[in-house]
């Protein structure tokens, strides 16, 4: 794991999903929310998770910042006049941040070095989530579909 | 000077709170489903930090949990962006502030 590498990731992810939440134009700011996540499935790459950084790209640029650019050319009609900033959250969100830095810095047993370990394989994943995790992902499952027959049902037009 | 677990996790509550400064100050309902998904990768990132500097036994449990997120931060994102879509065609708005029906 090279210190340079992280550097440039971490400033990357943190600067895009700044721009995602502070740019005042959403279309922007859903771009910027793309990259951001691009920054998060390079970190997965460099902890050695793969295949979560594949699954990061494929749900999130594939599909939830295609979603998200479709609805923003959907609800494009409503005039943003209002681009206010609520500086309350600015104070909650440093807050939360000073609170779990304090934390972070308090516990001593964080500051490890990571062992060596052996990679992790797609067909380790699979048996896995085949085997001990069969509940999980049959909920999931559920989930998912429940998730898109309620999507579905309440975008669908009423004749009227 | 290799990365520790330490500096994983500042940047994920570094990550956190920029996703909760997004979701708490904006008032577009977009935005604020942006911050949430912001907030969901953040905590991805811990489960994968975590599992990765796990001392030897190793479970692929952080993995697990962390696929898992994606798949239930992704039916959120569906569902709200739906939602959103619903409340613009009746109320031709998303600013959150205007909706405010239920208020007493």
């Amino acid at each position: 794991m090279s210190s340079a590498a992280f550097i440039v990731i971490a400033v990357l992810t943190l600067a895009a999903a700044l721009a995602a939440a502070t740019l005042p134009k959403l279309i922007h700011a859903a771009l910027s929310f793309a990259i951001a996540f691009v920054g998060v499935a390079a970190f997965y790459f460099l902890l050695g998770a793969e295949f979560v950084g594949l699954v990061q790209v494929f749900v999130y640029i594939g599909a939830v910042a295609v979603l998200i650019v479709f609805t923003i050319l959907l609800t494009r009609r409503d005039p943003e006049k209002d681009r206010g900033f609520n500086w309350g959250g600015v104070v909650i969100a440093l807050a939360v941040f000073g609170g779990l830095l304090w934390s972070i810095f308090e516990t001593p047993a964080l500051a490890v070095l990571a062992p060596t370990i052996k990679p992790l394989t797609v067909k380790q994943i699979g048996l896995t989530l085949m085997t001990d995790y069969i509940w999980p992902l049959q909920c999931v499952g559920l989930v998912l579909t429940a998730a898109l027959i309620g999507a579905l049902i309440l975008v669908i037009e009423e004749k009227s | 000077m290799t990365p520790t677990l330490q500096l994983f996790l500042i940047i994920s509550a570094a990550l956190f709170c920029v996703g909760l400064l997004a979701a708490l100050s904006r008032r577009h309902a977009i935005f604020i489903l942006i911050g949430i998904e912001i907030m969901l990768a953040a905590a991805g990132l811990n489960f994968i930090a975590f599992w990765r500097f796990a001392p030897p036994p190793h479970q692929p449990t952080g993995v697990m949990v962390a696929i898992f997120a994606i798949a239930i931060a992704a039916a959120e994102a569906a569902v709200g962006l739906a939602l959103v879509i619903a409340v613009y065609r009746n109320y031709r708005t998303t600013n959150v502030d205007e909706l405010d029906q239920l208020k007493g």
